[in-house]
């Protein structure tokens, strides 16, 4: 059981108000908040540790690294990975993304297929037509049903031995929906091909084993988990991570350099160039750590509870439409109001102290299948509560009697 | 009326709403009931792209005076045009030209012209200046 008090005591920004009202925030699939904890950690690196890492031989430096290097054994341990070094930190989700697909462009012909799904966000669509573009591969998209969820006998269709790569999220941020992974990771390895998933919106609701999920590689950006912007991880399965060129070149990816060749470092430096974001490295460790301490069980069961109870509750409102009603999702509820823009929704919301996201949720694709503008998304995390449910729904009834 | 004036009479409109529902109602209000645009002029070579609200803006000369129309998708959007324009409208390109928007931030709707807001209004400020600085050299 989550003790909610305990925890809301965690995250200081929830005592603040939003046009005199308590902040309700409800756009964590765009970026969670963040715990004491991550904070003071942040702190305290600046005032007792701020170094360069992995070259300094001053002690200072040797501290920083270590604290550096502490953090990607947790996230290695937090996601089972086999090996600390398939661990690659990264500004970011998008960051891993694209390290990935640059990487594919020496790997891929005009005769391979890379196959994308309808529910992705444009971050795991652009990089890909960039690299179809490159080579000339032929980017192929796993279409979804009306509730949201892809359908897994037209990817199977689309799987041949021409397939090289599929790109999929882990669960979708515009819907919730929470794909298949699994099965559509093991689908594509019979043809040969690999599976990058993009794990952003999973991250902060459930704890994947990649080893378990055989999967090629993983992504996810620190700050939708309690952690900082600006810092993320990609995880790649060895033998994939050998085989793809740098991504950028600079210090600290380097073996030997001179004018004539460079060689490069081994794993994880080798796409690790230049100075990181140490201190969000650092913060992203004790963010896991955190969560961790929360468990993750109970986050998925107490969220689960949120889910339903918005949804019951939100449903009773005449002429509201959900988007992404997949039988399997997330605590993210995308809705519309007949024949109100979801923008003025937002706008009466945030008056009223309540954070939604309203528009396309960079998922454009997703809004043109349902043919609407955009949505209102509500999304919930495991420090939010019934009551502030309860001031959604008040919310939303009172914007529709606005603006009807 | 110029356009200052017009401004000081929206100001004194707005300061007799005690809170912002009833700012609110009133633009919503606005942006139903004022019909702002012909339906010829709703074309893509008139639309704001907005990321999230889509506004498209119109402008001719009639009397030396730029007459603009203008609509939105989004109601609130909409009711905050219906105020641009009444302000704008109907005036010389210099007189928009040397005018400013000062009078949105005293009625309480200065979160509206934030850049970060993505509903096409400061786009629509800017083109609206545009139109009378392309109006204002014709006339020169």
């Amino acid at each position: 059981m989550i003790n909610i008090e305990k925890i809301r005591e965690d995250f200081p920004i929830l005592n603040r108000e939003i046009n005199g009202k308590p902040l309700i925030y409800f756009d964590n699939a765009a970026t969670s908040q963040t715990p004491q904890q991550v904070i003071d950690v942040i702190v305290d690196y600046y005032t007792n540790y701020n170094a360069n890492i992995h070259r300094g031989v001053h002690t200072l430096s040797q501290e920083a690294t270590d604290l550096y290097e502490q953090a990607r054994l947790k996230i290695q341990k937090h996601f089972n990975a086999k090996h600390n070094y398939e661990i690659i930190l990264t500004s970011g989700t998008t960051h891993g993304l694209n390290l990935v697909a640059q990487g594919f462009s020496d790997l891929l012909s005009k005769e391979d297929e890379v196959l994308v799904s309808a529910l992705e966000h444009h971050s795991n669509i652009v990089p890909w037509q960039m690299l179809c573009e490159r080579t000339g591969a032929t980017l192929k998209v796993i279409p979804m049903n009306t509730n949201g969820e892809l359908i897994l006998s037209d990817y199977k269709a689309l799987l041949s031995e021409r397939t090289k790569l599929v790109f999929v999220n882990h669960i979708s941020n515009a819907l919730g929906t929470i794909n298949p992974i699994e099965a559509m990771i093991q689908s594509a390895h019979e043809v040969g091909a690999a599976v990058v998933v993009d794990g952003a919106q999973a991250c902060p609701h459930l704890k994947p084993d990649l080893q378990a999920l055989d999967v090629d590689f993983y992504v996810c950006g620190a700050h939708k988990m309690c952690g900082p912007t600006g810092v993320g991880m990609l995880y790649g399965k060895e033998e994939w991570l050998e085989k793809l060129p740098p991504y950028q070149g600079g210090g600290e990816m380097i073996d030997q350099v001179t004018f004539e060749k460079t060689t490069y470092a081994g794993l994880p430096h080798k796409f690790e160039a230049g100075t990181p974001n140490i201190c969000g490295g650092i913060a992203f460790g004790t963010a896991v750590d955190y969560m961790n301490t929360v468990g993750f069980d109970q986050i998925a069961a107490y969220e689960n509870e949120l889910l339903h109870y918005a949804t019951d509750a939100l449903s009773k409102i005449e002429g509201l439409k959900f988007y992404g009603t997949a039988k399997e999702k997330t605590s993210v509820i995308s809705f519309n109001i007949e024949g109100i823009h979801p923008y003025d929704i937002g706008t009466i919301l945030d008056k009223m102290g309540i954070a939604v996201r309203t528009g396309h949720h960079c998922a454009q694709p997703i809004m043109d299948f349902y043919n609407i503008p955009g949505t209102v998304r509500a999304s919930f995390a495991f420090y939010n509560t019934k009551a502030e449910i309860d001031a959604l729904v008040e919310g939303v009834k009172k914007a529709k009697l606005m603006l009807s | 009326m110029t356009i200052s004036e017009i401004q000081e009479d929206i100001i004194d409109e707005f300061s007799m709403f005690d809170d912002w529902e009833e700012r609110y109602q009133y633009m919503i209000d606005l942006g139903k009931t004022l019909p702002l645009i012909e339906e010829q002029y709703k074309t893509e070579d008139n639309i704001i792209k907005g990321c999230q609200s889509k506004v498209w803006v119109h402008a001719e000369m009639k009397d030396d005076k730029v007459v603009f129309t203008a609509d939105s998708d989004a109601i609130i959007t909409k009711g905050i045009i219906a105020i641009l324009i009444r302000a704008f409208s109907n005036q010389h390109p210099k007189a928009i030209i040397e005018s400013n928007t000062d009078f949105i931030d005293q009625i309480g709707l200065k979160e509206h012209l934030s850049p970060t807001r993505a509903n096409g209004l400061v786009s629509m400020i800017k083109q609206i200046k545009m139109y009378a600085l392309a109006y204002q050299t014709q006339l020169n």
